[in-house]
């Protein structure tokens, strides 16, 4: 906890190693919620969007 | 102040409809029944195009909120020696930190799936300008939060923030290292002014209904 942070170095990019897993992480979860199946999915009514 | 229309069948003119004219507390639940029917604010149904967990991004996003402030609310009541020295408060000084992250990580990740779909559309730009600011004032919030934990990381990030906000201008107004401005900001405005927004926010969702995915728009009607 009391050392510095290792860094990613890739031309003018810099980030710390510990963003770069959350933000990779992020990315990951957006791809998954976008192509895992939602359940209880395919009914209901438009009638709200209004 | 006098309608020159009917309203709700009461004809314009008569002594029912001057009453309601001069009523404000009339006149607000029936804009409020007319704008936000109960159907609309807590509906049993939604769109055939809501099966997608890209919509659940938001929800969880106010999950982790409601955790923030009661673990905030906590914190505030016990004190920072309590959060620093006994083991329930270091548990709920990380219930804390880690809630705040998870809220972080769920709105930016609400605002990827908003901005991929074009949310503002049919009538929704307010709904995603109250999003960002609610981003923003958010970011303040965990600044100020940074700065009230009263430990040495605290004071080593008000010391080399101080620079940057004389350098913005801000610091006359908004003094980093004055601990009980940045804690009373932290524990009381800036929380306050967050739910506000998210309350505006989550009312005008149910007010429009969730915008329909680009690719299901077909017809004019949004």
């Amino acid at each position: 906890m009391d050392t510095p942070a290792q860094y990613f170095h890739w031309g003018f990019i810099l980030i710390s190693v510990p963003n770069l897993i959350v933000i990779g992480g992020m990315v990951v979860l957006f791809a998954i919620a976008l192509v895992v199946p939602f359940p209880h999915g395919g009914e209901g009514d438009d009638d709200h969007n209004k | 102040m006098t309608t020159t229309s009917s309203v709700g069948g009461v004809p314009p003119g008569s002594a029912a409809e001057t009453t309601e004219s001069r009523s404000w507390t009339l006149r607000l639940r029936k804009a409020i029944e007319r704008h936000l029917p109960m159907d609309h604010l807590l509906p049993d149904r939604q769109p055939y195009y809501v099966g997608s967990w890209v919509y659940v991004f938001g929800v969880i996003t106010i999950a982790a909120l409601v955790w923030v402030i009661a673990s905030g609310v906590v914190l505030s009541f016990m004190g920072p020696q309590w959060w620093h020295d006994s083991g329930v408060g270091k548990f709920f000084n990380s219930l804390h930190f880690w809630s705040v992250q998870l809220f972080f990580i769920f709105m930016v990740l609400h605002l990827w799936g908003q901005y991929f779909m074009a949310g503002w559309r049919h009538g929704r730009a307010a709904t995603w300008m109250i999003g960002v600011v609610i981003f923003g004032v958010s970011v303040l919030t965990a600044f100020t939060g940074y700065l009230s934990q009263q430990n040495f990381d605290a004071q080593f990030i008000a010391l080399n923030a101080k620079d940057a906000m004389n350098g913005a201008g801000a610091g006359a107004f908004f003094d980093v290292l004055n601990l009980g401005q940045m804690y009373g900001l932290h524990v009381m405005l800036l929380p306050v002014g967050v739910t506000f927004l998210v309350v505006v926010h989550l009312v005008m969702v149910r007010t429009r209904g969730v915008v329909k995915p680009i690719d299901a728009e077909g017809g004019a009607r949004s």
